[in-house]
């Protein structure tokens, strides 16, 4: 959270609509520990991150998601498989993302 | 106004938790927690007065964790889950001694995210102006600084004067802290030297086995900035109980397990 405040902050002076993905659980290996926050605003701006880039892309749409009004939850991304073209992580682990957008 | 209350806290290295409700049609609520006050709703007043507990104990610890509760806050419960994210002041760094190497340990202790306060008896060389990244130079001896400064489990002491007249008594202070990381500079000889010292003083076995030296990883640091970039590499496997080798010597998983922070 401390690493994307600044952007936050600033984002939110210049009247932009934020959404934030928290890492809230992690299972076997993961590149981000619970804590780390990928924040984005509505011009899709983005700032920190989730894991080593291996699921941005998809947070990022869960982010724009919220921003856009929808309801918060909690998402899982699991290992990924190659031949179904899934999001995931390469590194074999399972992190849990709670998306939601940032109007408190 | 929960985040504007957080970022100040986060500013001014105050401790304070945000509990964040993962659950229910209450999903996304907030608490933010400090050590005296409460702000925000989970829902229901019992729900806010369990996170408040487990919030102010995961804060003396500093540690983020995924907790279980029932509705009304039950400790058995499993309707409610509660991220609760404790950001503890930052972890201290004492560096005792102002050489060129505590110049380069500031430095390297503040990238890490460490309050670095830089020791040394002799006003001379205990000056701002040669520690700029430290945050504090305080001229003191050492022991007698260490004695009276506040230390916990988070707190690395790292001791750069590598004379026996002043490490002895500084071992032996440093050794009665709950400090996670004590490390001392010196050859082997000098830790020889200072192990039959300390163990004529009474220090045990045990106790000598908590100081690091000679100080770091074995990488051949030959500079001062390489000599604190060991330092602080052995700082962080100390931490997380590794050797500190090579990951591609070995076939562990890469990151640490978090085992508390699972998702059920």
């Amino acid at each position: 959270m401390i690493d994307v405040l600044d952007a936050i902050e600033r984002w939110r002076a210049e009247g932009q609509r934020v959404a934030i993905a928290t890492v809230v659980g992690v299972e076997k290996s993961a590149p981000r520990d619970p804590g780390a926050v990928l924040a984005v605003n509505e011009r899709g701006d983005v700032a920190g991150s989730v894991s080593g880039g291996c699921v941005e892309s998809a947070v990022y749409e869960e982010a724009q998601d919220a921003i856009a009004g929808g309801r918060p939850r909690l998402v899982t991304y699991g290992i990924s498989d190659a031949d179904a073209i899934s999001v995931g992580l390469t590194c074999g682990g399972t992190i849990h993302v709670f998306v939601e957008r940032l109007d408190w | 106004m929960i985040f504007e209350r957080l970022a100040a806290a986060l500013r001014a290295d105050r401790p304070v938790a945000l509990v964040t409700r993962l659950d229910g049609a209450h999903a996304g609520a907030k608490l933010l927690v400090s050590e005296d006050d409460a702000h925000g709703d989970l829902g229901t007043h019992l729900l806010n007065a369990a996170a408040v507990g487990e919030a102010r104990a995961l804060l003396a610890v500093g540690e983020n964790a995924l907790r279980s509760f029932g509705e009304h806050g039950e400790p058995v419960g499993v309707e409610v889950r509660l991220f609760i994210e404790a950001f503890a002041p930052k972890p201290v760094m004492y560096v005792f001694g102002a050489i060129d190497f505590s110049r380069a340990m500031a430095r390297i202790g503040k990238y890490l995210g460490y309050h670095v306060t830089v020791v040394d008896a002799r006003p001379v060389f205990a000056t701002k102006q040669r520690l700029p990244d430290a945050d504090e130079v305080v001229v003191a001896w050492p022991d007698e600084f260490l004695s009276r400064a506040p230390v916990n489990a988070r707190t690395a002491l790292i001791v750069l004067t590598h004379d026996v007249k002043f490490d002895i008594p500084l071992l032996q202070v440093a050794l009665r802290t709950p400090a996670g990381y004590i490390g001392a500079m010196g050859s082997r000889r000098t830790h020889a030297n200072r192990v039959e010292e300390l163990r004529r003083v009474g220090i045990s076995e045990q106790d000598l086995a908590r100081i690091s030296a000679p100080i770091g990883l074995d990488i051949g640091a030959r500079t001062p900035e390489e000599t604190a970039i060991s330092i602080a590499a052995e700082i962080i496997a100390t931490r997380e109980q590794r050797a500190g080798g090579r990951l591609s010597d070995g076939s562990e998983p890469v990151h640490n397990a978090r085992a508390p922070a699972t998702p059920a």
